[in-house]
């Protein structure tokens, strides 16, 4: 599972930091935000599957995430008045989730580059203006105010009440979805996503059936974001349609361009950086969207392979002034 | 009225009809014009400017400042007639202007290097969320109220079959329709229209008949956000408020008015404003205002899933992937 | 008046132009002779500055042009007739030709109207159909527009890249008559061509491409006549 260029020995340091930070944080707000950046890598690689992998630029993820925080919570608080277990809910919020990923994905087919951004981002708008209007005729949603009083995660009697508690939950999933992100890269289906990512006709030329693959890359994405969406829910206690704002879907997308898509490793930093560079300049937390608003300009216009991969500029092969014919010399 | 029609459900909804075509009409024209942003700069670049709603909303904003000024400086004698074209001008320059800078600085070094979408429209999203908190942060979060009042006094309104339509109405649509009609004998008529549609079609081809490309870009533009600019500012005469986040879903259903008239077309963004100002009118009149903007987005994923080019466009070549 | 040096021309990692040699002198029609992918195209970008040389030089009247923008070499006499004719098919042709006189907008009126003359004159069925759309017009019809087009400018060199593509024989032979016609009335004219006899026929010199280099370069008339050159070279690629 080596990263390119990642050395075994470094790796070992890093988990070991990993695993022993919660004991050495200042305190346990700090904790609270190593949890945050594992519950948003979680998320980052799972857009990376769509973005980064399959090449298919989504703007609309968060519908994935809300999806699977407000599915979560209907399985698990007072709101129906189910409590069903964890490791029941989270399968079922995993694999229904997955199912919205089809659903949305499968309009998108035959869509292209701004095109499907657009209509992604259109579904992420849609679903954000149903979890904050179905509260009538029927209370589905709770409306603009959420749903509150959501069960924490609890297995064999034991319930998850501190932060490190949940640290460690959220780096287990970290795990097992980096994990997964190489195991699939390196599978049919991940140079079934290279291929489509590179050029699609050719793909298609070659046998590979790019609706299933960009069904699945849609599928196995959202199911990374239902996993977050449940780890939101149980650990906020709540959820309110304001966390799924179309911010947060360039927020998420932001950390897997910043460490280079497809970089495994470097989404994972992309997501540390994008939330604790925020907590260590609290006080400016207002000018936090500006810098971030410039910082996708700056990073686009000078680096837009991200600041942690190593390759050149992918695709940007140097063009002739007034674009080039592909017409044979 | 006919005996079918006389039930109380039916009577309430044909009450209003006539009066949700009128907003339908204002709105749809305005849409139409800030689409034409959209739309010209997708024509000429193949790139969707993120930012245009942006745009719009400092256009807006630009117009507030030029009221409150004349108020604070307690001029009398506000007429619309000369106060108008005093808050438009400014605004429409001042987006222009905004226009051309987003352009040479945030997308011109990444359309120049190649076919990726991906660069030009996350820095147009940069640039979106940029100037939203800028604003925000400069004007304050709180909305701003256009005192239209002072300008279009409220008697200033005809009735006509059941419909009131208000002197501003009339003033929208008909400074929105001069303008679409300049543009379009400007893009038809003019050489410099013939380099915009040259440069549109095959940019090499109208380099090598001596366009000089970078500035045909850089005018369509001012052009096309200077009416953004013009939108907002009518758009803040209208609803007589205005925040930062409006250039938001404003944006969006502008970009829904492009697509539905087949983008990159002139005609077609005037014609998807109006269809998509009459038709979420219509939508408000039958269900819960609530989902009002959800009908342009259903539109907008119907339109580019069932017939991308539009009403009026024609066949896309495809263009390259992320 | 033309005159390539050395030039060396890559399209991306691919070096497309190895080391070209070309001239053209004022009042010529010299045609530019090869196969497929032997690098006739870029040598008309490379002169018109749509692509940049890597190395070597392009002179124009004396002065270097290589490296200067496109819409600034066109500007000093130089046109071209694109392969594929390449015209605005969602303009009409009055619009087309309009846009051949862009680099004129500073000239005297009366002038640009002479020149819409002459090209009715040259080609009445454009007159016939100046208000069609250029894509409704048939494939020798926007040969005529985008030859049309290019006089539009007054140019003093013209760039022809292969004008007989796609063309009926019947209409390859008017096209090259007019060619001709354009010659004498004082046009310097450089023809890239693979149907290399039709081209020989009108040209005074020609030059052989392949692979990015000049291989032969001798009178029309010796390129016509011998023949291992002509199987080798021309025709049989």
């Amino acid at each position: 599972m080596a990263e390119p260029g990642f050395p075994r020995w470094a790796a070992a340091v890093l988990g070991l930091v990993v695993l022993v930070a919660p004991l050495v944080a200042p305190n346990d707000y700090w904790i609270g935000v190593m949890a945050r950046i594992c519950l948003y890598a979680t998320l980052a690689l799972g857009l990376n599957i769509v973005v980064g992998f399959a090449g298919l630029l989504d703007l609309g993820y968060v519908a994935f995430f809300g999806i699977g925080s407000y599915l979560y919570t209907f399985l698990a608080s007072a709101h129906f008045g189910l409590h069903l277990p964890f490791l029941v809910t989270l399968p079922i919020v995993i694999v229904l989730t997955a199912c919205s990923g089809i659903l949305i994905g499968a309009p998108t087919l035959r869509l292209a580059g701004d095109y499907l951004a657009i209509v992604t981002l259109g579904f992420g708008e849609i679903t954000y203006l149903l979890l904050i209007n179905l509260d009538r005729p029927v209370n589905i949603t709770g409306g603009p105010s959420g749903i509150v009083g959501i069960d924490p995660p609890a297995v064999a009697g034991f319930a998850l009440s501190r932060n490190t508690h949940y640290y460690y939950l959220f780096l287990a999933a970290l795990a097992l979805t980096l994990l997964a992100s190489a195991r699939l890269r390196h599978s049919r289906i991940g140079w079934a996503w290279q291929a489509i990512r590179e050029d699609e006709l050719a793909a298609r030329a070659m046998g590979i059936n790019t609706t299933v693959a960009k069904l699945q890359a849609f599928a196995i994405g959202a199911s990374f974001a239902g996993i977050g969406g449940s780890f939101l829910a149980s650990w906020q206690r709540s959820v309110f349609p304001e966390n799924f704002l179309f911010t947060e879907s360039i927020n998420i997308l932001a950390m897997v361009i910043l460490g280079g898509m497809g970089n495994l490793l470097g989404v994972v930093a992309g997501a540390a950086l994008l939330v604790s560079i925020p907590e260590v300049f609290r006080d400016l937390q207002r000018y936090r969207l500006l810098a971030f608003g410039l910082m996708l300009m700056v990073l686009m216009v000078f680096r837009p392979q991200g600041l942690l991969s190593s390759e050149r500029r992918s695709q940007e092969e140097p063009e002739p002034e007034a674009g080039a014919e592909a017409s044979s010399a | 009225m006919p005996t079918w029609a006389k039930t109380d459900a039916v009577a309430d909804v044909l009450a209003i009809l006539p009066q949700q075509l009128v907003f339908g009409l204002a709105l749809g024209t305005v849409y139409g014009l800030v689409a034409l942003g959209y739309t010209m700069v997708y024509g000429i670049l193949f790139m969707i400017n993120f930012a245009h709603g942006e745009i719009f909303m400092i256009g807006a904003y630009v117009g507030w400042w030029v009221l409150a000024l004349l108020l604070r400086a307690q001029v009398g004698g506000l007429h619309p007639a000369w106060v108008l074209p005093l808050m438009l001008l400014p605004a429409m320059l001042f987006a222009g202007a905004l226009g051309v800078g987003l352009e040479r600085f945030a997308y011109r070094p990444l359309y120049l290097r190649g076919a990726t979408r991906l660069g030009p429209l996350i820095s147009a999203i940069g640039a979106s969320i940029f100037l939203q908190n800028a604003v925000m942060l400069t004007q304050g979060a709180r909305m701003k109220v256009y005192m239209t009042s002072l300008l279009f006094p409220r008697s200033w309104r005809i009735q006509i079959a059941g419909a009131s339509i208000s002197a501003l109405v009339i003033v929208m649509v008909v400074v929105a329709g001069l303008m679409m009609w300049g543009l379009h004998l400007l893009v038809q008529r003019t050489t410099l229209g013939r380099s915009i549609r040259a440069v549109a079609e095959d940019r090499e081809m109208a380099a090598i008949m001596g366009v000089n490309v970078r500035r045909v870009i850089a005018v369509t533009f001012f052009m096309g956000s200077a009416l953004g600019g013009a939108g907002g500012v009518l758009v803040g005469l209208y609803y007589t408020q205005i925040d930062f986040f409006m250039g938001y879903s404003a944006g969006l259903k502008a970009f829904t008015a492009a697509v539905l008239g087949g983008i990159g077309n002139i005609r077609g963004a005037m014609l998807g404003g109006l269809i998509l100002g009459l038709v979420e009118s219509l939508a408000v009149t039958f269900m819960n205002p609530a989902y009002k903007d959800v009908v342009a987005f259903v539109l907008l994923i119907v339109v580019l899933v069932v017939r991308p080019t539009g009403l009026l466009g024609e066949t896309v070549a495809a263009r390259a992937k992320v | 008046m033309l005159k390539l040096t050395d030039v060396v021309t890559h399209y991306g990692p691919l070096r497309v132009l190895k080391s070209v040699n070309l001239e053209v002198r004022a009042g010529e029609i010299v045609c530019l002779l090869g196969g497929n992918a032997s690098g006739k195209s870029t040598t008309m970008k490379t002169v018109l500055g749509v692509v940049r040389p890597t190395a070597g030089r392009v002179e124009f009247e004396g002065d270097r042009i290589d490296g200067l923008p496109t819409e600034v070499i066109v500007r000093r006499g130089i046109s071209l007739v694109p392969e594929a004719r390449r015209i605005f098919a969602r303009m009409t042709v009055w619009e087309n030709l309009a846009m051949g006189a862009f680099t004129r907008q500073k000239a005297p009126a009366g002038e640009v109207a002479e020149d819409f003359e002459r090209v009715w004159a040259l080609f009445p069925r454009l007159l016939e159909r100046q208000h069609q759309l250029g894509g409704t017009l048939s494939g020798g019809e926007q040969q005529m527009l985008a030859i049309g087009r290019a006089l539009m400018a007054r140019p003093r060199l013209l760039l022809m890249d292969e004008p007989s593509m796609g063309l009926a024989p019947v209409l390859v032979d008017q096209v090259f008559d007019i060619i001709q016609a354009i010659n004498r009335s004082g046009t310097t004219i450089l023809v890239v061509e693979q149907n290399a006899p039709v081209a020989l026929s009108i040209a005074s010199r020609g030059y052989v491409l392949q692979n990015g280099r000049i291989v032969i370069h001798d009178t029309a008339r010796t390129l016509l006549a011998t023949d291992s050159i002509r199987r080798a070279y021309l025709g049989e690629d």
